[in-house]
């Protein structure tokens, strides 16, 4: 089991929890994942890693209420535990193996859109650990689903927050904000794009007509998260590959947004149906 | 004259019934009918039956046992050799092992070795277990990388030798492919597996889920870190295979492992479980493996037709005989010499078909199978909802690719000696990681005789 050692709702409906896993802590590189599984009967959900520390032995997840699975996960209270947790999965950012000569002459930006924001903490922190340029945007859609704001000031050189209505920073989306943050002579060699499909679709347009390289997380349905079960398969440069263990991070110019967009939305009647028996958990008595 | 009896037949759930249910096909024998079939046996001097079964189970002194009432004595016998025997019972293709060279085969039906197996099996899982002393540490190391076939079958062997045996699994359950790829209407998994796990559990072995090796915790660390003296690598070959046709990405075309997975692992067929499954109205299945029948009879329980689609003829189906004609007794249609050439998609991006090319059987390839050519101008579409890709498996790079020393095929499986050992010292593998996708009982076999060879290597 796997306990719940902090929670605390970031937004009504973002929650932010640290787990007991030892292993999983010590680990745990930027840019990879975990898979929670909260009890007997529930699914295996893929969660972006938000923090980890190898010598707490402790990991940090930020998970957003979406389905009767996340649902559940939001439901679990401090001194609770999980049925299981696993990872970490999937390859770490290509920053953290990369030369350490080449890794000198990059300038990061980093852009995280809505829940998105958690896992890109980590490679923030890295790269401020590693002594390399990097700045952040963050963007919502209005101010009260903003996270990570104070934590991110810590571990970038500039922060950009942008809202969709203009309730906090910037009145814009990321690709917006992106193309403002350019046009004042901000340069970068590299982009790290992590948020929801749509928004890491479009924010790649904008990065590939302003010629900076883009990275993008894909969070595609997953049941194993080994590579066994092949839920995850994308295409990147006309080629199948499988997100769990040959990303989640792909070149952003060459990933078939379109179809992983359809991809994700493969069990959708049955989610729905599920939704409507789902039975919520708060207060289940354990 | 005993082989005058007639093989004893064995009592099946209605064809009709356990097409809409999950629960076991086969009901096994009873005592009654178990002594029975056992008093075909002729206790040959020479068995054949013994040297064909790749653990070495001494079946004629076993089936005595049974003939004498003795199933305590006959759950010991088998128990020297292997470790999962009611999963043996129910999964082996004893047609082309064990039974196979039965000498009552050669002129009538051979001794039911398998349904005496199990019988033997569930009867001391129902009592108590085999009863088997736990033996006293030896004070020796060992980690078990899958807790599959072979990592069950090599962790049993080391730990009744007393070496202090952990696995390490790398999903929530223990049990590999017995657990996530076999249906329960072939392999109940409380009833069945559990019982086996808890009988490896109880010789002192343990096992951690939730540790993915390669990832959570690489070979050298359990060697450098961990005191682990040495390691069996028993991770199978758990990467889906796909054809490379066009439309393999619509919504609607799943892995043979994805479907399986979401419905024995993660048990999407009971309401109660929150894993969404996707069948559908009618599913074509593509591959003629044990594999294929589990995923065809899977989805015909979730209340789909079923069509598999075959390259080759009837004939030429790698799955069990007895699997074939359970999954055509419950009504599943077999299109036989018919490839898939494309999947074709509605304006949703969701299977309306599978585009298909009729094929016939040419000269033998090098596996001796005559190989199927298309004939040209064949091209027809099957309707469907969803396809099933059952197209074998290969062995996952996870471990290869992060362990120095280790070397791999051209296909991707780990380079093994006959006894098991890798090329880096100290770490032995077996099963389908070595292999390729095979069989449950062959895993077992390559997981014993590594087993052997680790106990060699450290007293060394």
């Amino acid at each position: 089991m796997y306990e719940i050692l902090k929670k605390e709702m970031l937004t009504p409906t973002i929650c932010r929890m640290k787990l007991s896993a030892p292993r999983l802590a010590a680990a745990a590189r930027p840019g990879q994942f975990l898979i929670v599984r909260a009890d007997e009967k529930g699914e295996r959900i893929p969660l972006t890693i938000s923090d980890y520390d190898a010598q707490a032995g402790t990991v940090t997840i930020v998970t957003q209420k979406i389905g009767a699975s996340s649902a559940d996960i939001i439901a679990y209270e401090e001194g609770e535990a999980f049925a299981d947790v696993v990872g970490p999965l999937g390859l770490p950012s290509e920053f953290v193996e990369m030369a350490p000569e080449k890794l000198a002459g990059q300038r990061y930006i980093l852009i995280a859109g809505g829940v998105g924001t958690a896992p890109v903490y980590p490679q923030a922190k890295w790269l401020k650990e590693h002594g390399i340029p990097v700045d952040v945007i963050i963007g919502a859609k209005t101010r009260d689903l903003l996270i990570y704001v104070e934590e991110m000031r810590g571990v970038c050189d500039n922060l950009f927050i942008c809202t969709d209505d203009g309730s906090e920073g910037f009145k814009g989306m990321g690709t917006h904000m992106l193309e403002h943050v350019v046009s004042e002579g901000h340069q970068y060699t590299q982009a790290v794009i992590i948020g929801p499909m749509i928004m890491m679709k479009f924010t790649t347009l904008t990065c590939r007509k302003l010629g900076i390289p883009a990275t993008v997380s894909l969070n595609t349905l997953m049941v194993d998260g080994t590579g066994m079960c092949g839920a995850c398969r994308v295409s990147v440069g006309g080629k199948t590959r499988f997100a769990c263990v040959e990303g989640p991070e792909f070149d952003g110019y060459e990933v078939d947004f379109d179809e992983a967009m359809r991809r994700q939305g493969q069990y959708k009647a049955e989610e729905a149906e599920a939704n409507e028996k789902h039975v919520c958990k708060i207060g289940r008595g354990k | 004259m005993p082989n005058k009896i007639p093989r004893v037949p064995v009592r099946e759930q209605d064809p009709l019934v356990r097409a809409k249910n999950f629960e076991e096909v086969c009901y096994g024998y009873n005592a009654e009918e178990a002594q029975l079939e056992a008093s075909r046996c002729l206790h040959c001097k020479n068995p054949r039956c013994v040297g064909a079964c790749p653990v070495s189970i001494k079946i004629p002194e076993f089936i005595g046992k049974v003939l004498a009432g003795d199933f305590r004595g006959a759950a010991g016998v088998i128990a020297e050799d292997s470790s999962l025997p009611a999963v043996c019972g129910r999964v082996c293709p004893q047609e082309s092992q064990c039974e196979g060279s039965c000498i009552l085969g050669i002129k009538g039906e051979p001794v039911a070795i398998g349904k005496l197996e199990r019988f033997v099996a569930d009867w001391s899982h129902a009592n108590g277990g085999s009863g088997a002393a736990v033996p006293a540490p030896n004070g020796h190391k060992v980690a078990v990388v899958g807790s599959g076939p072979a990592g069950l079958a090599c962790a049993s062997d080391l730990a009744k030798w007393g070496y202090s045996v952990t696995i390490f699994e790398a999903l929530h359950k223990a049990g590999g492919v017995l657990e996530y790829g076999i249906p329960e209407f072939r392999l109940p998994k409380e009833k069945v597996l559990a019982k086996e796990l808890e009988e490896v559990k109880r010789l002192g072995v343990k096992i951690e889920t939730n540790v993915i090796i390669g990832r959570t915790v690489t070979i050298d660390e359990l060697m450098d870190k961990e005191g682990f003296e040495a390691v069996f690598i028993g991770s199978g070959a758990g990467l889906p295979k796909f054809m490379g046709i066009p439309g393999e990405n619509l919504n609607g075309v799943f892995s043979a492992n994805e479907f399986l997975t979401r419905n024995n692992l993660m048990k999407a067929f009971r309401e109660d479980y929150l894993t969404p499954i996707h069948a559908g109205k009618k599913v074509c299945v593509v591959g003629g493996g044990n594999v294929a029948m589990d995923a065809a009879r899977t989805a015909l329980r979730l209340g789909a037709e079923v069509h598999v689609v075959y390259r080759r003829t009837e004939v030429e189906l790698p799955a069990r005989v007895e699997e074939v004609h359970h999954a055509k007794e419950e009504g599943i249609v077999f299109d036989m010499l018919t490839n898939p050439v494309e999947v074709l998609g509605d304006e949703k991006g969701w299977v309306r078909a599978l585009k298909c090319v009729r094929m016939q059987l040419g000269e033998p390839d090098e596996s001796g199978r005559r190989s199927p050519v298309a004939i040209p101008g064949s091209e027809f579409e099957i309707p469907t909802e969803t396809v099933i890709m059952a197209l074998g498996t290969s062995p996952n790079p996870l471990i290869s690719k992060t362990t120095a020393g280790l070397d791999v095929t051209r296909r991707g499986c780990l380079v093994a000696d006959e006894t098991g050992a890798t090329t880096r010292r100290g770490v032995f593998a077996g099963g389908d990681a070595v292999t390729g996708a095979a069989t449950v009982i062959l895993a077992m076999g390559a997981g014993r005789t590594a087993a052997k060879a680790i106990d060699e290597y450290i007293k060394k």
